[in-house]
């Protein structure tokens, strides 16, 4: 009996718990030589602001121990040019189209809901609270229960999908936060995102990344993330979504058993274009093996 | 053209220490190898190296669909080419292929020059290769410190009269690549140049004087390889573009070089 890999989140129907972490899978379509995207349980592309930003100076990338660290700074064409060119090419493709907001005030991150918000088969937006790349912006309303609110408030006046909030885990305390987004109307979370990290080039004697910091994301971030996914999920009454380093169908098993209803995977990908379905197809021969009916049983699992 | 992007498991046929510095991988596979033009790159998955999490980047250096083998020339210059340089003939080497844009080896030019400093001339082995399949005989001006650096040069005899540079002269002519006299005495459709952004931004000002139509292979940093994660960005005319799907091949007038 094969086991059912269905899952519900906040109005969103998910054929299996696996989506794709934003700024990591593009808009889905540089991906569709290795996976069929109407596969995935969702796909969450990239961040996308009110206006075009062209993004942080090169370099934008330095390799870590069993990670890597980013300061894209959230390069896209903005949402116009989403709504008018890309969204076209993926509405017909079956999966869970999820766009993810960036913004440096409250009321674009709002505006930018709004837009989205008038397109008939994107069923969610992912609200990036917590980009630790962009200087005006991002971070600044992440690490504090105030600033969360007053995007989560702006937004859900606009926005009238279902509504997901990706926490940034450079906070003092992380389910204080997730509890402030759950009291604005907030329908999900996700979490993490990076971790805030720095580089550095003994010869040059100099920090790497043009802008210095940039965000950690890879294995080596999972401990973190596991145990803020468990406060979390533990903190709020909402569904909670899981990632930080997911590589493989156990990771993504150890998310779950925490108390995530499903799973971004995002680095790596990077790694191996195919991860993606081979942790859905892991996670089914794992519940199989396990004599588990449904990815459900194993929700918030552990105790 | 459009190339279907592959995991492949590879299998390592021959290994060449040609260089203290590089190494010549000789690969092939149990299938015919996928549809591949010269400036592509394959992304190579390192195992055995708990020090190195992405994949790297390496251009492709020829393709011989006969034999179905593809060729690396790979630099020795971190962990994951140490990790390459150790590898055997009968390992497997997981590469996601072909990747990138590619040097249009025109049938309508009849004088292209490949222009090549140290590791920078792989991928022109198999564009010289591309150009003969085409009928037009390329010439190649490569240039290294010394003639110990000189790489390949039986190889791409094969396909084109090879004019060299060193700069402490021990073959060929003494200087930079830009300095040959070959620029002087002959005259050039079009040129195609990969090696170091001093050395391709020299010659991409000698073309620009001399209105050649230009283009380089540029090497940024790269995560996915893919196009989708925005780490390779190189500025241009049409703002940051990436270097591995917009690229790595570029028109010179695209580039903010001046």
């Amino acid at each position: 009996m094969k086991p059912n890999l269905n899952i519900d989140i906040a109005g969103l129907h998910l054929q299996n718990p696996v989506t794709t972490a934003s700024g990591t899978f593009g808009y889905g379509l540089e991906f569709q030589d290795f996976v069929k995207l109407d596969e995935l349980g969702g796909i969450i592309v990239k961040g996308t602001t009110l206006k075009p930003r062209e993004g942080n100076d090169y370099p934008r990338m330095a390799e870590t121990a069993m990670g890597m660290l980013n300061c894209v700074g959230l390069q896209n064409k903005g949402v116009d040019y989403f709504c008018e060119h890309i969204y076209p090419q993926i509405k017909d493709i079956k999966t869970n189209w999820i766009v993810n907001v960036s913004g440096s005030s409250p009321e674009d991150y709002a505006e930018c809901a709004a837009r989205i918000d008038q397109l008939e088969h994107i069923p969610a937006i992912e609200l990036n609270i917590s980009c630790p790349n962009v200087k005006d912006g991002g971070m600044a309303f992440g690490v504090s229960c105030a600033g969360a609110e007053s995007v989560v408030k702006a937004v859900r006046k606009r926005y009238h999908k279902t509504l997901i909030v990706k926490l940034s885990p450079n906070v003092t305390d992380i389910a204080e936060i997730a509890r402030a987004v759950e009291a604005s109307g907030a329908d999900a979370v996700s979490l993490i995102n990076t971790l805030m990290g720095m580089a550095v080039d003994i010869e040059k004697r100099k920090r790497v990344l043009s802008i210095g910091t940039g965000g950690l994301s890879g294995p080596c971030v999972k401990p973190v993330a596991l145990r803020m996914v468990y406060q979390v999920a533990h903190a709020v009454k909402i569904p909670v979504i899981g990632l930080g380093g997911i590589m493989t169908a156990e990771d993504a098993i150890e998310f779950m058993m925490c108390g995530a209803s499903a799973i971004e995977i995002g680095t790596a990908n990077f790694i191996d274009p195919a991860v993606t379905i081979k942790v859905r197809d892991g996670i089914a021969r794992w519940l199989e093996d396990h004599g588990c009916q449904s990815v459900q049983e194993i929700i918030g699992a552990i105790e | 053209m459009e190339f279907k992007k592959k995991i492949l498991d590879l299998t390592v046929s021959q290994v060449d220490r040609v260089h203290e510095r590089y190494v010549l991988i000789k690969l092939t596979h149990n299938e015919q190898l996928p549809e591949i033009a010269p400036g592509q790159f394959v992304e190579i998955r390192v195992d055995g190296s708990p020090q190195t999490f992405l994949r790297r980047p390496i251009s492709i250096h020829f393709v011989d669909y006969e034999r179905n083998e593809l060729w690396l020339l790979v630099a020795i210059v971190g962990k994951g080419t140490q990790q390459m340089a150790k590898l055997k003939a009968g390992d497997t080497l997981n590469c996601v292929l072909p990747l990138g844009n590619f040097f249009h080896c025109s049938f309508f030019e009849d004088k292209p020059l490949l222009v090549g400093g140290g590791v920078g001339v792989a991928p022109l082995l198999f564009a010289g290769k591309e150009f003969c399949v085409g009928k037009t005989k390329p010439t190649f001006l490569l240039g290294a410190r010394s003639s110990k650096d000189l790489l390949q040069l039986d190889e791409f005899r094969k396909y084109g009269r090879v004019f060299v540079t060193t700069e402490d002269g021990s073959a060929g002519e003494k200087g930079f690549v830009t300095q040959h006299t070959v620029l002087q005495q002959e005259e050039f459709d079009h040129i195609f140049v990969c090696g170091p952004t001093p050395m391709m931004k020299a010659v991409a000002r000698y073309a620009r004087e001399h209105n050649i139509p230009c283009h380089v292979s540029l090497e940024n940093m790269m995560a996915c390889g893919l196009g989708a994660c925005l780490c390779c960005v190189e500025k241009t005319k049409w703002g940051n573009l990436r270097v591995c799907e917009d690229g790595p091949v570029f028109d010179i007038k695209e580039l903010l070089w001046e």
